[in-house]
């Protein structure tokens, strides 16, 4: 067996089914190994559209999704990829070809340091030296990237090592001194946090991304339903907790709701779980949450006190540490709390008056039209903001997003990801003008493999998130946002043989969704929106988050 | 305040950049680094001195912590602890003033290792302030070239 068929076998060995991948020089006999394998292989368009794709089949599975590109461009077109998934902490195994041993660090044809880039932003990453050593690190890759806090693994293989002989034992364990991530909280820790809940008077639950990897949604819904706490979510945090849960109040943050801003500027114990505090959040403020008591549960010691400090740090796997916490608390209710929190109620900002369609009506069809079941994934922009407030998730491992890195361009690979590993659902990718230019070229890639992904653009010829800053910021002196020349997009889909829809009016809405919902297509809907709808509410940079503009 | 850790390491290549590169990523300052082999083949000690207040030192050690290769960090500033240092010095050395400069060395328990026609290298082990203090005394004679290692330290006792 040589070093190529060991890896595959490895991967095999995994449980792994699907690889994304793009071939070339370096790779010539991975590929070969690929092709005699179980292994299912998913040609993308783009190298950057095959990690995409991995984190969106790792997103709704919670396994470790796998990309693999050659060597060079190849591999740093990977690189965009890997860093959204290193930003979400989404399990990837980015497994790239390399140039011979002995032609490294001779800037031979399509050499780049790849395991030195991707240093900063994968959790951990392997250059093979010997091929015997390519089973030990497979596992250990797949150890690495999908427990602890998880993250991108990356595992360059140079052209020689693939094609050297082994003889071939997977390992049944992993030995790594330097890696032992702590799953269970301290029990003093835990104590006080069960204290500090009775105490309180006006607890709030932040429930971040670390509760949708760690499995822990049930959990946060009973500590929230016992003791009658409130809950906010980051971005990534949604679908965490049920959003037509009577104790949810919203997204929190800079575009966060103006219920969940308020609540948690007034809250008096913040209880954040799997959560980072990140500036999206707290708004950069160094006012936030100083006069709270705070609960920070997290997996990874290094979140804890890097933007807040808690007063009851617990570092543990989120899960473990709420069931310990549930064994402490007793049944409360909050009726002035639960009263107070329900009457920060928005004036509501008004509508620009226009006769586009609105994007919340739209979102908020497609919501009540997919009976809220569909797996949705966004690019980045308002319309992502724009999902992430109508409609409304209540499963976690539903709502893909790139909520650390902001990678436009993201959510249609990984809505093809997630359609790969859910043949069944209905995958909808909302997308404005701009994303959708990123990686429009996976449409070949979608109709190739018959997933029936569907594409919702929200167009306003523009690029509405930056259109929006240079509106408040730069005292709208628009500069390089607006599209002169913009592709009929319906035409696009034709192009690649999917289905293209347009909506101009509210009263196509209904009809053209419908029809899209239950297309066996890929499609692309087109909806035209005005260029100067904006996302609120809406934080200035350095305001405190309960200073929301259009609240 | 100046903080000396020691981080274990496996002792694979690449480990130094990774760890360098956190410091530099991070925006946090190295003040020195000294690293090799320890008395487990497979594991290297980096001494590393960090300048930085308690939040500083705390995210330092918990982001080394985080990465896969490092074993252990210990912050050994608080402790009892022996620090070291070596450092060859270079220093203008005519007939008529080497005795004064044998003088010093003696004073400072430190070695000559080299005597040129014009010219002398010293070599002096010690802590931070006891290299200052020979550094300062040997200037008057013109130092033409200095090469410290960075500080190794070690905790006292068991």
């Amino acid at each position: 067996m040589n070093g190529a068929q060991a890896l595959i076998k490895s991967l095999e060995n995994e449980g792994v089914k699907v690889v994304f991948g793009y071939p070339g020089g370096a790779v010539l006999s991975l590929y070969e190994a690929l092709k005699a394998s179980n292994i299912n292989h998913i040609l993308t368009r783009s190298e950057q559209a095959a990690a995409h794709a991995a984190s969106g089949y790792s997103r709704v599975t919670g396994k470790p999704g796998v990309c693999l590109a050659t060597s060079g461009p190849g591999a740093t077109n990977l690189i965009t990829g890997i860093a959204t998934a290193y930003m979400d902490s989404i399990p990837i195994i980015a497994i790239t070809g390399q140039v011979s041993t002995e032609m490294i660090g001779k800037d031979v044809f399509q050499e780049v340091d790849i395991t030195g880039a991707t240093a900063p932003f994968t959790k951990h990453n392997y250059l093979v030296k010997n091929v015997k050593d390519i089973p030990r690190i497979v596992k250990e890759a797949f150890h690495i990237a999908s427990t602890g806090r998880p993250g991108p693994v990356l595992i360059d293989i140079p052209k020689d090592v693939a094609a050297q002989e082994l003889e071939f034992y997977y390992p049944k364990t992993v030995e790594l001194k330097g890696y032992k991530p702590n799953y269970n909280g301290h029990p003093l820790q835990i104590n006080r946090a069960v204290e500090a809940i009775k105490r309180a008077e006006r607890p709030i639950i932040c429930s971040g991304g670390g509760v949708i990897s760690g499995n822990a949604s049930s959990e946060v819904i009973k500590l929230a339903e016992t003791c009658q706490i409130p809950v906010v979510t980051t971005l990534m945090g949604i679908g965490g907790f049920p959003g037509n849960h009577e104790l949810f109040l919203g997204l929190v943050g800079v575009h966060g709701s103006y219920r969940a801003n308020k609540a948690i500027s007034s809250a008096d114990l913040i209880i954040a779980v799997g959560a980072r505090f990140a500036d999206r959040v707290t708004g950069g403020s160094s006012d936030f949450a100083k006069k709270a008591e705070v609960i920070h549960i997290d997996i990874d010691p290094a979140e804890i006190g890097k933007n807040v400090e808690p007063t009851i740090p617990i570092v543990g796997d989120v899960k473990n540490v709420l069931k310990d916490i549930l064994k402490g608390v007793d049944k409360q209710t909050r009726p002035q709390w639960i009263e107070a929190v329900n009457k920060f109620n928005s004036n509501g900002f008004k509508d620009k008056n226009n006769e586009y369609v609105k994007p919340r009506d739209v979102i908020k069809k497609l919501y009540q039209l997919t009976c809220g079941k569909a797996i949705v994934s966004t690019e980045v922009g308002q319309h992502q903001l724009w999902t992430a407030h109508y409609y409304t998730f209540s499963k976690p491992r539903t709502f893909l997003t790139s909520g650390g890195l902001g990678t436009m361009g993201y959510g249609f690979p990984a809505a093809i990801g997630a359609q790969v590993a859910k043949p069944e659902a209905t995958v909808i990718n909302i997308s404005g003008d701009g994303s959708f230019q990123m990686n429009l070229s996976e449409l070949a890639t979608a109709m190739e493999n018959q997933l029936p992904v569907k594409v919702l653009i929200f167009n306003n010829r523009c690029l509405g998130m930056v259109r929006q800053l240079q509106e408040f910021y730069c005292n709208r002196n628009y500069y390089g946002v607006s599209f002169k020349n913009i592709p009929d997009f319906v035409k696009v889909a034709e192009g690649f043989g999917a289905k293209g829809f347009r909506i101009t009016k509210d009263t196509e809405i209904e009809p053209v969704l419908k029809k899209v919902i239950d297309s066996k297509y890929p499609c692309v809907v087109d909806i035209i929106i005005a260029p100067e709808e904006n996302v609120y509410p809406m934080v200035l940079n350095g305001s405190p988050i309960s200073e929301m503009i259009g609240g | 305040m100046r903080h000396t850790l020691a981080v274990l390491v496996e002792n694979h290549p690449g480990v130094l950049s990774r760890v360098s590169g956190l410091f530099s990523r991070r925006g946090f300052n190295i003040e020195s680094l000294a690293v090799g082999p320890t008395e487990k083949p497979d594991i290297s000690r980096m001494t590393i001195v960090v300048e930085g207040d308690d939040y500083v030192i705390e995210q330092v050690s918990k982001q080394l912590n985080k990465l896969v290769d490092v074993i252990k960090v210990s912050d050994i500033s608080s402790q009892a602890s022996v620090s070291r240092e070596l450092v060859l010095i270079k220093v203008d050395a005519d007939p008529s003033v080497r005795s004064q400069i044998i003088q010093i060395v003696e004073i400072f328990r430190a070695n000559i290792v080299d005597v040129g026609k014009n010219s002398m290298i010293i070599e002096l082990t010690g802590d931070k302030d006891k290299v200052t203090a020979m550094e300062e005394l040997l200037k008057q004679f013109g130092i033409k070239e200095l090469v410290r290692t960075g500080i190794v330290a070690m905790n006292r006792g068991s």
